[in-house]
């Protein structure tokens, strides 16, 4: 398989394993798919097998053991384009307040200027963290927390985002809220996005297309394509679609019938 | 101000009664036990020669305080103090920085930190007497060495308890190493150096009354040796009095 220029993500048979004393904890095996610029993917599977390392290893914080990584044809240690990776928590510094945590990255990459700054008050604005800009993170509920993170990582302007379980620490209702608010912000803005989730009515609501990962170590057990037949694509609208059964069913199956 | 219901005031009525209970009392302890110290002493029942007494303290230290003496002693034990703390907070904050940025370094380097630290510092004081001389350098020196390594261990364990999760938070935003020591582990070590710092104040002093003991012509360590080596045990009571209002 050629690289296609309009890949902006490619990988090609990773490998990884965590070693200490005790042993080596093997945690990817042979994972390999690609994504076109501005398609959502959902990444699904059982707790413990390896979907955050994957991601680790996307943004650079992990070195694969075996396999390659291509960002827009290059590699991924001379590519610049921009990866934004939001963690499992939020990790909001209780000595800032909101809006120096929002500033933290741009703070690191030196990159505050009045722009930057105006849209980082702007970002907040649009996500009702207004009158918090100067609150302390304790004083959130967990939902703005987790909005505050988010405009943490969208204030670098990233051109592919990854989502590690962004919306777990979050109640039910709060979750369906905000992820189909952040799920429709990313559609928007065309960004590339893979998202790391449990939540498989999250996945099928959200994404263009569900990897699903086996239990560790992670090999891609199938992908499979999400497709809706409907005037306007959101979120919501999909829940209610006949299509959200079926593929809810098909994913299920797929994960509990190996076991 | 809303009215208040009956409840309150006769809470707010019991509170404040509490509280001048307690106020009185502290201040009755300290004046009865100041009397019969005087009036034991006074009467013969123990000796003031050996345990002094109230109105002879007093006397001393209208003596002191008259040729100014006391605040020069007192003066200088300060400020050697507030050096060698200065110090061993500047030099503990860089090594336990150090430490914490090469891992191989803090672990080679961790026996020798602990056996260090174990040592008793008092007797080391003498010994620095041989090596630097009966100076002032050697107090600050001697108040230095009781404080230094307990404070670079304690220091290097807030550091390395940071959240490593924090840590990874400032990799993916682009950061190095050392914006995870200025942007992460500093702020939220902050009240660990502010405990350190603390407890540092008063080592550092009894490091610098050990050196004062041994090689000082002024400061209150050399106050109290003087005084009890002309049996003026008086002079060795204010200067623990002055200790106390130092804090
Ligand atoms: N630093 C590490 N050292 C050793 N083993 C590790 C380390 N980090 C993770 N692991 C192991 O690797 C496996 C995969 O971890 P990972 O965090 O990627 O799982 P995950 O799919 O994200 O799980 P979850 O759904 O619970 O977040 C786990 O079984 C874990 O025990
Ligand atoms: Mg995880």
């Amino acid at each position: 398989m050629e690289s296609n220029a309009e890949q902006i993500l490619e990988l090609k048979s990773i490998y990884y394993a965590y070693h200490n004393m005790e042993g080596e904890t093997r945690a990817l095996i042979d994972i390999s798919f690609a994504m076109k610029e501005g398609e959502f993917v959902a990444i699904v599977g059982p707790s413990g097998c390896g979907k955050s390392t994957l991601l680790s290893i996307i943004s650079g914080l992990l070195q694969p053991e075996k396999g390659l990584i291509k960002i827009n044809g290059k590699y991924l240690r001379e590519s610049t384009t921009n990866i934004g990776y939001m963690l499992q928590h939020d990790q909001l510094f209780e000595w800032r307040t909101i809006y120096h945590n929002v500033i933290l990255g741009l703070e690191i990459q030196h990159m505050l200027t009045t722009k930057t700054k105006a849209k980082a008050h702007e970002l907040l604005d649009t996500y009702g963290l207004k009158q918090f800009e100067n609150a302390r993170p304790s004083e959130l509920s967990g939902g703005m927390r987790q909005r505050a993170a988010l405009v943490r990582t969208l204030v670098l302007e990233p051109d592919i985002l990854l989502l590690d379980e962004p919306f777990s620490a979050l109640d039910y209702q709060t979750r369906l809220r905000v992820g189909d608010d952040i799920g429709q912000i990313i559609k928007k803005e065309h960004k590339t996005a893979i998202l790391v989730t449990h939540d498989l009515s999250e996945a099928i609501s959200l994404a263009d297309r569900v990897i699903i990962l086996t239990p560790r170590p992670a090999t891609i057990q199938q992908t499979l394509p999400l497709i809706f037949d409907l005037e306007k694509d959101t979120p919501l609208n999909r829940r209610n679609a006949p299509e959200f059964k079926n593929y809810f069913n098909l994913i299920w199956k797929e994960i509990n019938g190996n076991e | 101000m809303n009215e208040l219901s009956v409840e309150q005031k006769k809470f707010l009525h019991i509170q404040k009664r509490h509280r001048r209970v307690v106020g009185v009392s502290r201040v009755l302890i300290l004046l009865s036990f100041l009397f019969v110290w005087e009036f034991t002493a006074n009467t013969g029942i123990i000796d003031s020669f050996i345990f002094s007494c109230p109105s002879k303290i007093a006397l001393c230290f209208w003596e002191l305080t008259t040729d100014r003496t006391i605040f020069v002693h007192i003066g200088v034990t300060l400020y050697e103090t507030i050096i060698s703390f200065f110090l061993v907070i500047g030099i503990s904050i860089l090594a336990a920085i150090a430490l914490w940025f090469s891992r191989k370094l803090s672990e080679i380097l961790d026996p020798y930190m602990v056996v260090l630290n174990s040592l008793p510092k008092s007797a080391l004081a003498p010994l620095l007497i041989v090596w630097l001389g009966a100076n002032q350098t050697t107090i600050i020196v001697a108040g230095m060495s009781v404080a230094i390594f307990g404070s670079i261990l304690s220091l290097y364990t807030s550091f390395s308890s940071v959240d490593p999760e924090k840590i990874k938070l400032i990799y993916t935003l682009q950061g190095t190493r050392l914006h995870a020591m200025t942007k992460v582990v500093l702020p939220s070590s902050l009240p660990a150096i502010i405990n350190i710092m603390k407890v540092n104040i008063g080592l550092c002093l009894v490091g610098v009354i050990i050196g004062e003991f041994l090689a000082a012509r002024n400061g209150l360590g050399y106050l109290i040796i003087y005084s009890s080596q002309v049996f003026r045990c008086a002079g060795i009571l204010i200067s623990l009095l002055s200790f106390i209002f130092l804090f």
